[in-house]
Formats: C-alpha cells, structure tokens, sequence
C-alpha cells in the first residue's frame, strides 16, 4: 500500500482539482482521504455517500462549576491563554480561548474545575460516486487538534484501502505548514506539491518543501497555472533541479478548473481529450518514483 | 488641522479589520496588501501578516526596514541535577510532551503548548522553562503604511502563540494608526480564530465557486461565533456570481465589493505587483470599501 499526499503550503493553487482528477483515472485503485479537515472541498467533486459517520473526541476544555468556586482566582492567576474571566462576580472558562492544558484543574484548592474531553468533529467513511471509498472528516470551528484528526482520517483510509485490496492511498491535504501538514506527511510515500508560478506561489513552495524534506520523501511537483508567469516558473524550475524534486507536470492557465468545480466534476469528466492524456503522464511519471 | 489630527491620535482608537476566508487562495492577501496601501494614502495604516504559515504580504510591500526580531516561545527544560523522578510530570502534561524513560524525563518540545504546568508544580524546580524559536517578526514603513510580518519557524506546528503574541506586539506598539488590516490565515480553525477574534470588523473574501462558496459559509459560522460583524468581497468575479450574491442576500450579508477575474489581474499579482494603479475596477472596489469603513467608524 502506498500513500500519496498533495500539498501546496499556498492555498488555492489547485490540490483539489488535482487530487480530484489523479482520482478519477485510477479509481479502482485507490482510497481517497480528504485530509484538510479544516475547509474540505473534495466532496463537493466526489459526492460521497456516507456509510459511517463518528464523533471525534480529542483534547479536554476546562469547566467551572460555579456552585462549587471559591472564586479564589487563582486559576485566572495561572492561565497562561487568559482564558478564565470574572464575569458577575464568578469565574468562568472562555471555551475558544482555553487550549486544553489542564494546569487549572492541577491547581484549583476546592476541585471545581472539571476536564471533560471535547468532541471535536466528526469523521465519515464513505464511497464516492465514482465508486472510490473515501474518508473524510469535519473539524469543529475553532477546533484545534486538528493534527490530530488528520491521523485519523489517515488511519480510516489505510483501513478502508486494507480492507478493499486498494493499492494505493491519495491524500487531499491542507495549505499551510502547520499540524494537520505535518500530520498529513507523516507515514506517507511521496509527496506532490501543487505550485503556481507567482510570487507568493514560489516563496510558500519553499517553505513547505523545507518541511517536507524533514521527512524524507520522494517528491514531485506540478506547477499549475504554468503559463501565467513563465519568469517566475523558470525560478520554480531551477528550485526544484536545485533541490532534487521531480517535476510532474506543468498544467495551463485554464477555465478548465473553474468549470470543472461549478460542474462538480474531475477536470477530464467535462473535456477528456486534453487531461485524460495529461493526468495519465502524471501518474506515469510518479509510480516510477514510487 | 494640525490640532486635530493630534486630537483624533488620543481620543479614536486604530480600527482593526480582518481580511480574511475559508477558503484558501481566494484573495486575501491581494486585497489586505491593495486595501492598505490605498489607505495608507491619506490614513496612517498598519498591515499586519498573521497567515505566519505562509506569510506573503510583504512580497507586495516596499519600504524601509525597521524591525528584524526572532520571537520565542517558552519550553521546559529538564534540569536533570534537580530532578528525583517522582514521575508526576508525564501525568500533568496533557499534550504528552513529556515522557519518562528509565531515570529520564524526556521532553517533546515540538508538543508542548507553554502552559507551565509542569515547569510550576514540579516540587524541585527541575523543569525551569527555557526560550525555543517560534518564528520572526519584520518590520517596514513607507510613508504612512506600517508593516509588521509574523513567520512561524518551519518545524512549528502549533501557528497560535505566535499570531497571539504578534497581536500583543500590535498592542503594545502601534496604537496609535488610523487603520489595522490584518492579513488573517484560511480555515476555520484555532489559527484563524486566534487571527480574527479581537477585530472589530471583518471581510470574508471569496470566489464564485461552489468551494468558495462552501468555505465562505464556514467562515460565515464562524464569525457569528465569535460575534464578529462582517461583510463580503467577491474576488474573481465574472458570469457566476449569482450563487454567491443570492447566498448573502439571504443571509442578510453586505456584499461590499467585486474584484474581477481577468488575467491581467493574475499576472500582476504573479509579479508581486499591487493592482489599484493599473486596474481601475480594484481602485473603485477599493474606494468602495473605504467609504464603507469609514462609514462604520
């Protein structure tokens, strides 16, 4: 089993349309996992049905009770997120700006202070109008363990790709370099990184390609939008023989995508003849790396 | 007008507004650069990168440099001398950054989350908490537009203490400006919360897509969580908008402005070039959105 994951560190480059049309030319041979918990969209080209849907607890908030306070202070005293406020003469736990720690409810002198464990999200298991299975999740606002979440969807997709003889697992991940990237690359097989060739494109290119290394995968990248800046996708071409990173393909400025996501299809449903033939090279290229 | 403009310095606090989205790439980062230079025409203004990720407004910025300053974030270290391995520690920490192996403490400072639990309850002091990196702050001025950059150290998973402490740093320092736009992180969640919950306004940028549209729902979720009022710009706008426009219509959304797809537009941005002098449809969008500020102030 081989698990593939697509980052881009900048958002909105194309991950989901590439992910979507790597996809659909193998889709009896892969399991999807749509790892960017945070602002998912795959399913809206994927259309999964869901089979299974689960809470998802992780992490604990601290609760006061009232009745039981003393208001002492001293848990507003040691909060380093300033999370406890006054507020009608007691204390209370600002919810989105407690991070979980605990320290209150070590210190409190009366045990007033509750930790319940929080749920987070929910994660589904699904399959897909394409027939592929597919796992997913939906991490609450504000949430944070959202590192965390994404080894679980992880974990459902290896189990999912496990249990219906998938050879292959490709990952949707998040923009950024933050956790749930950092969580989306660890036990992965390759990396892709989708780029465009603009300023801002190259400069997060690096960066999440610094983390990425870190890891010691094989990676490869495709520059999307090739043709908008082709000074800039020089740059982005000397990077990546600089740094050792197989370039996968370069895709076109193209309406294409935006079609594509208004018609809720992979980008060779609405025109076969140029990104059956472009896609294919892609995972020609890429399971010889692998 | 000197007197008042010394009266308005004391008496009006910065106006601290948020640009931000679900989705990413829809074009926050090209309306925070274009919104604050153009307000930074006859307004005192401070931009500030808070997407520390991925940090890309000082791309379009021009100016004098002045700041250049690593941030930190506290640790523990363990002071092996002063420890008698009671084993309490590892119990304590919630973000299991701290392991007991044998006759050591082990600590895992890329999960510790700075709380000082450990550091403050360990009965000999053996965990004193040390400086990490965290990421930088840089700094530049051209006439009056301030910019502050916050990037997070590469390695660094957790992006709020550092958008927390960048805020602080706002704070502490540049009170006194007409105008804050805070160039937030996409999502919905803890870093663009950290990013966008003490603005006083905010504006969701999004594209007329079903994903952007899908993600600016989400964004929508979460600032009436946080209370926080807000309006929409649509960037990339063509034949397609209609999903988006009836979408605020019926969620009783200002629309404030439209910034239109064309090529031109991409390119520019490719060069890191701003795009209000060049594109007379940005300039009016932009004109459009102060006098709705101003409106609000």
């Amino acid at each position: 089993m081989k698990e593939i994951v697509i980052i881009s560190g900048k958002g909105g480059t194309g991950k989901t349309s590439v992910a979507s049309a790597m996809a659909y030319l193998k889709k009896d041979e892969l399991v999807l996992a749509d790892c960017d918990v945070d602002a998912a969209d795959l399913h809206l080209i994927m259309q999964p049905q869901n089979h299974s849907e689960d809470d998802y607890y992780s992490g604990i908030k601290a609760v006061i009770d009232t009745g039981a306070c003393t208001n002492c202070g001293i848990c507003a005293q040691i909060c380093r997120f300033d999370a406890i406020e006054v507020k009608d003469g007691s204390h209370h736990v600002v919810t989105l700006d407690c991070e979980g720690c605990g320290y209150c409810f070590l210190r409190c002198p009366v045990n007033a202070i509750s930790i319940p464990t929080q749920n987070v999200g929910k994660v589904y298991l699904a399959d897909t109008r394409l027939g592929i299975p597919m796992a997913h999740a939906r991490l609450k606002i504000g949430a944070d363990n959202s590192g965390k979440l994404v080894a679980r969807v992880k974990r459902d997709a290896r189990k999912l790709a496990s249990e219906k003889e998938k050879a292959l697992i490709l990952v949707d991940g998040s923009p950024g370099i933050g956790c749930p990237v950092i969580s989306s690359l660890s036990g992965a097989d390759y990396v892709v990184l989708v780029t465009e060739p603009t300023r801002s494109g190259l400069s997060d290119l690096t960066r999440v390609w610094d983390l990425a290394r870190r890891f010691d995968l094989k990676t490869g990248c495709i520059i999307n939008k090739a043709d908008l800046n082709p000074e800039v996708r020089d740059e982005i071409m000397e990077f990546l023989a600089d740094k050792g990173i197989k370039l996968l393909a370069q895709l076109p400025y193209h309406d294409d995508f935006t079609q594509a996501i208004i018609n809720g299809k992979a980008l060779m449903e609405l025109n076969p003849e140029p990104w059956n033939l472009v896609f294919d090279q892609i995972w020609t290229n890429l399971l010889k790396e692998l | 007008m000197i007197w008042k403009a010394a009266i308005t310095s004391v008496t009006t606090k910065a106006m601290r507004l948020a640009i931000a989205s679900g989705k990413g790439g829809t074009g926050k980062t090209t309306l925070a650069v274009n919104l604050a230079s153009f307000l930074a025409q006859e307004n005192e203004t401070l931009l500030v990168d808070l997407d520390v990720e991925e940090p890309n407004s000082g791309i379009f910025i021009q100016g004098q440099p002045t700041l250049d300053q690593d941030v930190a974030r506290k640790v523990p270290q363990w002071e092996q001398s002063l420890c008698t391995l009671c084993g309490k520690c590892p119990t304590w920490c919630k973000f299991n950054a701290l392991l007991r192996l044998g006759d050591t403490i082990l600590v895992l400072p890329e999960l510790c989350h700075s709380c000082y639990a450990c550091s403050e309850l360990c009965p000999t002091s053996a965990l004193p908490m040390q400086d990490m990196p965290l990421g930088a702050f840089r700094g530049i001025k051209a006439g009056k537009l301030s910019f502050l950059e916050s990037r997070l150290e590469i390695g660094v998973e957790q992006a709020s203490p550092l958008i927390d402490k960048t805020l602080r740093y706002v704070d502490e320092h540049h009170k006194a400006v007409d105008y804050q736009i805070l160039d937030c992180p996409p999502g919905t969640s803890c870093s663009m919360v950290s990013a966008t919950k003490t603005a006083e306004f905010a504006i969701l940028v999004t594209e007329p897509t079903p994903f952007g549209l899908h993600d600016l729902t989400l964004a929508v979720e979460t600032l009436r969580i946080l209370k926080i009022p807000f309006a929409v710009v649509l960037n990339r706008s063509g034949d397609h908008d209609h999903d988006v426009e009836d979408y605020c219509a019926r969620e009783s959304i200002p629309l404030w402005a439209k910034i239109p797809d064309q090529r031109r537009i991409a390119h520019l941005y490719s060069q890191g070039k701003l795009l209000y002098e060049a594109v007379p449809e940005v300039l009016a969008a932009l004109r459009a959105i102060k006098t709705k500020l101003e409106a609000l102030s």
